[in-house]
């Protein structure tokens, strides 16, 4: 879904806030293992996790802290899998407890494809309603792969508690100069990107 | 009728809710979530990835196998990974390219290895910026790379984990591993500083 974690290359940000100032908050190890115990005991999987993420609210998303984005996910995911209700939940804090959105619909893995070291891939065009991997700045542009990894669940099935096929990601190279012509500094993006987001692109 | 504006409970009730939910599902045992701290705490450190380049920059054989499978030489090690981190990568900077590690759609990390992500790694400035404006990014972070270096970026969008080996600083050439990799910084690991011994 093309919402407002998909952050790269977003125009508008300011000074990154580094280094860090020391910074304790007591209750963000809770949910660090919350999410682990989440994960464990197969309530959920890390790509629904991260879905959840994805589909909070962009006001909530970008004002929450980190591990208020973790919680958030994890509250979601035990209302949507029956283990608790949503006034329950309610009931059992004093004000409002936001959760993320609706979950849209999910889908399978393309056929696979072969793609080689060395061979020029482009990105699908594609507008997905469901969790996809694909960073918004490199949907329909045209880069090298420069690496195979071993295969992954797909996540956009994942995410959905749909078979997930596993396929391999490409490590693809682009060139910033592709991406944002004109409006970028000269470098080499490389993005981890699923078989089933690339077609390949005819030789000349 | 519109709804009354309510404010948000307090993160520490929220988190208490959901600990609840879970205790009563019998997902969260005893003792979890100190045992779960404690061992993300003491494991899951910059020292990992700090001796695995130590090593690397006084091994030639090692650092060939670190280069070829990150994950093999890291459990060679006795490091270990989650269950969805499937594969480590290990990027080389040379004095000619410096590699920098991002998640641009959330904040992926491969935290068993360089430690829990820093604060400003999940800042959403960086998240948004430094694939598209690398040089700048670093330079406003303190490190101004030669015009001469390439840049490359690698955005952690799959469930490939990346470390990066830092040049070695020429004035530590010779010294014991333990004390080489007692220089290796997390921010060096994932590529937004370089190492120098030189400076106060």
């Amino acid at each position: 879904m093309d919402s407002l974690h998909d952050l790269g290359g977003k125009q508008g940000f300011g000074r990154v806030n580094y280094p860090d100032a020391p910074h304790e908050e007591t209750w963000e190890p809770l949910v660090r293992a919350l999410t682990a115990a989440g994960i464990r005991n197969h309530v959920f999987n890390m790509d629904e996790w991260r879905h959840a993420i994805e589909r909070m609210a962009p006001k909530h998303y970008l004002t929450a802290p980190y591990f208020e984005r973790h919680l958030t996910a994890v509250a979601t995911l035990l209302v949507e899998k029956g283990l608790v209700t949503r006034e329950a939940l309610q009931a059992m804090v004093e004000g409002g407890f936001p959760l993320a959105g609706p979950i849209g619909p999910g889908r399978l893995a393309a056929p696979p494809q072969d793609f080689a070291i060395g061979d020029r891939v482009r990105v699908k065009n594609e507008y997905v309603p469901g969790h996809v991997r694909m960073p918004g700045y490199i949907r329909g542009k045209t880069g090298v792969v420069v690496g195979v990894t071993p295969p992954y669940p797909f996540p956009d099935a994942a995410a959905h508690n749909m078979q997930a096929t596993m396929e391999p990601t490409y490590d693809v190279r682009f060139r910033s100069r592709d991406l944002w012509p004109d409006s970028c500094d000269d470098a080499l993006n490389h993005v981890g990107v699923f078989q089933s987001y690339l077609e390949k692109v005819a030789e000349d | 009728m519109a709804e009354k504006a309510t404010s948000t409970a307090p993160i520490e009730q929220r988190a208490a809710a959901v600990e609840m939910v879970l205790r009563r599902h019998d997902m969260l045992p005893d003792g979890f979530v100190d045992d779960f701290t404690e061992h993300a705490d003491d494991a899951w450190v910059t020292a990992n990835g700090a001796q695995m380049v130590a090593r690397a920059w006084t091994d030639p054989a090692f650092r060939a196998r670190m280069l070829a499978d990150g994950t093999g030489a890291a459990r060679d090690m006795g490091f270990e990974f989650p269950e969805h981190h499937r594969h480590l990568v290990v990027l080389e900077n040379t004095p000619d390219v410096h590699n920098v590690i991002v998640c641009t759609l959330c904040s992926c990390t491969a935290y068993t290895i360089i430690g829990a992500a820093p604060g400003w790694y999940k800042d959403l400035d960086y998240r948004a910026r430094v694939v598209r404006q690398s040089r700048t990014v670093l330079g406003e972070m303190g490190l101004d790379l030669p015009a001469s270096t390439e840049i490359r970026v690698w955005d952690t969008t799959a469930d490939t984990r990346y470390m990066v080996l830092p040049l070695q600083p020429p004035a530590t050439e010779g010294w014991p591993v333990d004390k080489l990799a007692a220089i290796v910084t997390q921010d060096a690991l994932i590529g937004a500083a370089r190492l120098d011994v030189t400076k106060g």
